[in-house]
């Protein structure tokens, strides 16, 4: 069959690694950027260098995780409640 | 001087106009309720106002203040947004029920007085549960059903810690209460389960993903903001709420993972949201007050938003489950657009309106000392903004393309969306006009670089997460299928109890639940025959007693009614 839909810029495999490339490169300058911006400290946990992307990056991995598990207990099937 | 009106009124008058309109006089009535309600809300003077006197008491239907005032306004902007995206509609029931609903809970946080509160919660439960069953199907009619009984039991439950208290106090003076005493936890209680606290939350992931495109947007704006505002009101400060805030922010993010419904993933992501309001009105410093009010304030435009993101995918492709959806960036790009700014608001990106206000609840839970609920809220926004920030917008728009083509949303839906984005960015941008109008003083400072480059980090991390658990192939697939819940013990625990009890009284000719319930109005009968306000035994009381009791005999039939009642529902289950 033949395809007359306009391409899209994520159509293209290229563009979408070129646009995750872009992404890694800001994370890492997010990190980069503590060592100029004094960061105000209310408690001891903060003070530790990339505090808040480590903890991100581990709380979603741990949501996902965890998340992924409790589906084998709670999930149904769609009509579980009809009969 | 100019007259003014209890704000509720206006709604109710224009919800009996839209019975007697049609077609466009109708969507013109609709427009100019929220319209002329906030003119007339720019009206009102602060303090007391139109009270009436009842008996011994005295109701105030109308308190101004800047709390009041602030919710008060909200909700007239939520019901102009929720109006506008309907109005290629034209359902009189679903509009009429939204009115209603919406002038009840205006009358509810307009309420001086705990009488006129529990009215408006009532019409509250009941307009809601008609907003619902709009949408005119099978599941939506039980899920209503189902509803109206936990929002019912709610108010009953109200009702009684509201006697008792004014009973104990004389007073019926809608204020501060704190957690004292047999009263004060009924009326907690009640708020609680409107506020949809963890083990009571379920009936709104139940309901509202049932109800029309529509109508789901303006069920996410009052019913769970009229409970943040009674907690504010009546329990600032409670500890409890603390914890209690922290768990609801926490436990929903968990479910709206593995939701297959992105209209249920919202609800379980707004249960997440009220979450960090309560646990602000837990701590109940100032800046904690502000955050969660601020923080309702904004939930409201930007909730509202993904709602009626989500909404407009389910009208225009009838599909609402991430399994079914993707690729519609392609055919919906402005719907596109409006979600991701609804995402990145909620999501607390700087210069979008999550930012400037769930921040301060944050701030407040570790200069309170309570730093694992700061650490639980943490990840708790971690985990909203993978599951409200990427997971909606992805799977619906992006993600594979489903091979759905169809036609953007409608003119009409397509600026209510507009407005409520522009909203989320404006107060993003510009706090100062959402901070004046807060209860307290504010003396904070959303826009430091620290708060900037720690907010990034996070949102950053978080989002690089989902990009490596997604080409791991670690991440959790759409399936089709639901998620079983605490609902499953009154849907299918307790009915399968109950009909084997049935079946074991026609087994032994006891007879049916009918019959009990029989019994059960005979024995109230009697009780109000004699202790009743012609009873007997009423000579020996003062009025004002007689009249509580007789309440409370009525709150507790009404209880044994609709519980009676459900036997009939039981067979719709």
């Amino acid at each position: 069959m033949e395809n007359h839909e306009k391409k899209y810029f994520l159509d293209d495999p290229r563009n979408v690694q070129r646009v995750l490339y872009v992404f890694y490169f800001i994370c890492a300058l997010s990190i980069f950027a503590e060592f100029f911006i004094k960061r105000y400290v209310d408690h001891p946990w903060e003070a530790i260098f990339g505090f808040y992307g480590i903890y991100g990056f581990a709380a979603c991995t741990v949501l996902v995780l965890a998340a992924t598990q409790m589906r084998k207990v709670i999930m149904r099937k769609e009509d579980y409640y009809d009969n | 001087m100019i007259t003014s009106f209890p704000p509720f009124l206006i709604f109710f008058i224009g919800a009996a106009l839209v019975t007697v309109t049609q077609g466009r006089t109708r969507s013109a009535v609709l427009l100019a309720v929220p319209v002329l309600g906030a003119l007339n809300l720019m009206q009102l003077a602060d303090g007391l106002q139109f009270q009436i006197q009842l008996f011994d008491y005295t109701l105030t239907l109308v308190r101004v203040d800047k709390l009041s005032f602030l919710f008060g306004l909200l909700f007239h902007i939520a019901t102009l947004l929720g109006i506008i995206f309907a109005l290629h509609t034209d359902d009189k029931l679903e509009s009429t029920s939204g009115l209603i609903y919406a002038g009840s809970a205006l009358g509810a946080v307009f309420a001086g007085d705990m009488i006129t509160l529990f009215i408006f919660w009532e019409v509250l439960a009941v307009s809601s549960a008609f907003v619902i069953l709009a949408r005119r199907t099978e599941k939506s009619l039980r899920a209503a059903m189902r509803y109206l009984i936990i929002q019912v039991t709610s108010g009953v439950i109200l009702l009684a810690g509201v006697l008792i208290w004014t009973y104990q106090t004389g007073s019926i003076e809608f204020g501060y209460i704190g957690l004292d005493g047999l009263a004060s936890w009924l009326i907690f209680l009640a708020i609680g389960i409107k506020c949809c606290f963890p083990f009571l939350h379920n009936w709104l992931t139940d309901a509202y993903p049932e109800a029309s495109p529509t109508g789901t947007v303006f069920l996410s704006a009052f019913t769970t903001k009229v409970a943040v505002y009674a907690l504010a009101r009546a329990f600032p400060g409670t500890e409890l709420l603390v914890y209690i805030g922290a768990t609801m922010a926490m436990f929903p993010i968990f479910f709206a993972v593995i939701e297959n419904d992105l209209r249920r993933v919202l609800a379980y992501s707004l249960i997440n949201q009220v979450g960090f309001m309560v646990v602000g009105i837990g701590i109940g410093t100032a800046l904690a007050i502000n955050g969660a009010i601020s923080h309702a304030f904004n939930d409201v435009i930007f909730k509202g938003l993904l709602f009626m993101s989500m909404g407009a995918v389910l009208y225009r492709t009838g599909k609402i489950n991430g399994s079914d959806l993707g690729g519609l960036y392609k055919s919906m790009p402005w719907t596109t657009t409006f979600c991701i700014v609804g995402a990145a608001s909620i999501s607390a990106f700087p210069l979008f309106s999550g930012f400037v206000s769930k921040s301060m609840v944050m701030s407040a839970a570790l200069e309170e000392g309570y730093p694992i609920v700061w650490l639980a809220l943490l990840f708790a926004s971690a985990g909203v903004f993978h599951h409200a920030g990427i997971k909606i917008p992805f799977f619906a728009f992006f993600a594979h393309d489903s091979g759905i083509r169809t036609k953007e949303a409608p003119l009409n839906m397509l600026i209510a969306m507009g407005i409520a984005a522009t909203l989320s960015i404006f107060t993003g941008v510009y706090p100062w006009f959402l901070y004046d109008l807060l209860p307290m003083p504010v003396d904070y400072q959303p826009y430091t670089a620290a708060h900037v480059l720690t907010q990034m980090q996070i949102l950053l991390f978080s989002a690089l997460a989902f990009v490596w658990l997604q080409k791991k192939g670690l991440y959790p697939p759409e399936l089709p299928g639901i998620n079983i819940d605490v609902e499953w013990i009154y849907r299918k625990a307790l009915p399968a109890v109950a009909v084997w009890l049935v079946s074991l009284g026609a087994h032994f000719r006891i007879g049916s639940l009918a019959r009990v319930q029989r019994w059960l109005e005979r024995t109230f009968n009697q009780i109000y025959r004699h202790h009743g306000p012609h009873g007997i035994f009423a000579r020996t009381w003062a009025t004002g007693s007689a009249a509580l009791w007789t309440t409370v005999m009525l709150a507790l039939y009404l209880l044994f009614y609709f519980s009676g009642q459900m036997e009939n529902l039981l067979v719709g289950f």
